[in-house]
């Protein structure tokens, strides 16, 4: 089982000569990238390091309080990449906390029912499986939310028309909202069916290719990869329920009104 | 806060003037008031009160409206003409009194409000793909498209390939066939061809005859005489009802 083969700082920095092939050519073919290219891998490089040692630390400790703080901190840095792939925000604390708090709510419930049901560590809360756990997911929570939200607001503003028709009509907030919000939610949720459908064909998905090359048996591996699976279509179907769902009600009001308003106002980009 | 209000009488031309000075307190035309027994048409009663009624650019606007009368909202492109058929269908946030028989506003949940108090925008808007999918009960609608001149085959029509003049007059039966109190029409006849704008008069007034009210907002001052007696006039956000024209 534990037949992994460790890798040396030597082999790190062959492998990284392929970097520098890589800016080579960049200068030779007048690209301009080799710049970017070696800070990107220096910058890759560092934040991994940085994370083993924060990951090592935390495994040492198994402590609830300092797997909670980790916690946290990713799902705060996973709303900030929600908030910034929006092409119009919410106005005020409603752009940043309703993926943020959509995501906490749907990573953490799913990840808890793994640790509790499927996984069972011990402690439940045991870091080395927690982290990594909810890291998937959150992952891919953050994508749906996105794309979910970001489909919610641009749709809403090109269907205002259509959408005001149905209220005017006598319909509710929610039934005139509703084609928008099958828009919304299928957005969200596209990517985690396709590369459900995908997985095994095309991609063989990085965690099951982690615990291959680290002596675990394939089919062992595969079944781990289907729970994963499983958990994030769930963890990324309610998180981007509760979102769109959030978004349609701060976006109408208890009037039944359209209120585009809400949105903040173009900034340049 | 005293608020002034024109009950006026429809046709009743001549009383106009003295019945302008005549000033409403707000609180009168509140629920918990003894309500009238409902009103025959063509009476003073007013059916739509409207109270100091006002948006962030709407200044407040206060008139009502008796059941079977028609006023004509007149006024330059972006003087609030929109503005205050919105806000009157409460689709814009706004303050204000607004009530229906009596009834405030603020007790009717909106839906049923915008069922009561129809609004037919200037572009109006479709959800679906077909025309038939846009009214609830097409028998309904088809004896009043009848009247405007579509045919039976109407109801699957694609909505992309109506023209303006179609759509606005689609979008009236919609409204129609919910059998409003109160309807808010702006525009109604501003793409169409002089037979259509017969037409759609003929149908108006036929409603309005049938007790009706209805706010007009219309460019045509011929239009404006044809159809209503009374003139609200929106400039700047201000709204002011224009005396014997």
């Amino acid at each position: 089982m534990t037949s992994y083969i460790a890798l040396s700082y030597w082999d790190l920095a062959l492998a990284s000569v392929l970097v520098l092939i890589d800016a080579g050519l960049s200068i030779i073919f007048g690209l301009k990238i080799h710049r970017s290219l070696l800070v990107a891998a220096i910058r890759m490089a560092a934040q991994l390091t940085l994370v083993g040692l924060v990951l090592t630390a935390l495994f040492s400790l198994v402590s609830p309080l300092w797997t909670g703080v980790a916690v946290l901190v990713m799902i705060l840095f996973a709303g900030q990449e929600v908030m910034q792939r929006q092409d119009r925000r919410l106005s005020g604390w409603w752009s940043f906390g309703l993926g943020t708090g959509c995501m906490m709510m749907s990573s953490v419930l799913v990840t808890a029912f793994a640790l509790l049901t499927a996984i069972r560590p011990s402690p439940w809360y045991d870091p080395r499986y927690a982290i990594p756990l909810l890291g998937m997911i959150l992952g891919n929570c953050m994508t749906g939310i996105a794309l979910g939200l970001n489909t919610l607001t641009t749709s809403l503003m090109l269907r205002r028309a259509s959408v005001e028709a149905q209220l005017m009509l006598g319909a509710t907030r929610w039934d005139a909202a509703a084609p928008v919000t099958r828009d919304a939610l299928r957005s969200a949720l596209m990517p985690t069916i396709n590369s459900m459908s995908a997985t095994g064909l095309v991609s063989l998905p990085g965690m099951m290719t982690g615990q291959i090359l680290s002596g675990v048996p394939p089919v062992e591996a595969v079944k781990y990869q289907i729970l994963v699976m499983f958990l994030i279509a769930g963890g990324t179907g309610f998180g981007a329920v509760a979102a769109v769902l959030g978004g349609v009600y701060r976006l109408t009001d208890a009037r039944h009104r359209l209120r585009l308003d809400r949105l903040a106002a173009l900034q340049a980009t | 806060m005293a608020c002034y209000s024109w009950g006026v009488v429809a046709g009743d031309l001549n009383t106009m003037v003295e019945q302008k000075e005549k000033s409403v307190n707000c609180r009168t035309a509140r629920p918990e008031a003894p309500k009238e027994p409902e009103p025959p048409f063509q009476t003073a009663a007013p059916l739509l009160q409207v109270c100091d009624l006002q948006t962030k650019i709407l200044k407040p606007v206060s008139f009502s409206l008796a059941a079977g009368e028609c006023i004509a909202v007149k006024g330059p492109s972006g003087a609030g003409k929109t503005l205050l058929l919105r806000a009157i269908a409460d689709l814009d946030p706004n303050q204000g009194l607004v009530s229906l028989e009596g009834r405030d506003r603020s007790t009717i949940p909106a839906p049923e409000w915008r069922r009561l108090v129809g609004y037919v925008p200037a572009e109006p808007g479709w959800w679906a793909e077909t025309v038939g999918e846009h009214f609830g009960e097409w028998a309904a609608a088809a004896a009043v498209l009848t009247n405007l001149g579509f045919p039976e085959e109407t109801k699957s029509w694609p909505i992309s390939r109506l023209s303006t003049g179609e759509r606005l007059r689609l979008a009236l039966v919609r409204a129609l066939i919910i059998r409003p109190k109160v309807l808010l029409l702006d525009e109604p006849t501003a793409a169409l061809d002089a037979a259509s704008v017969a037409a759609v008069e003929a149908v108006i007034a036929s409603r309005i005859r049938g007790g009706l009210a209805v706010l007009w907002v219309t460019h045509d001052a011929g239009q404006a005489r044809r159809i209503a007696r009374r003139q609200l006039a929106v400039e700047a956000g201000r709204v002011r009802e224009e005396v014997g024209q």
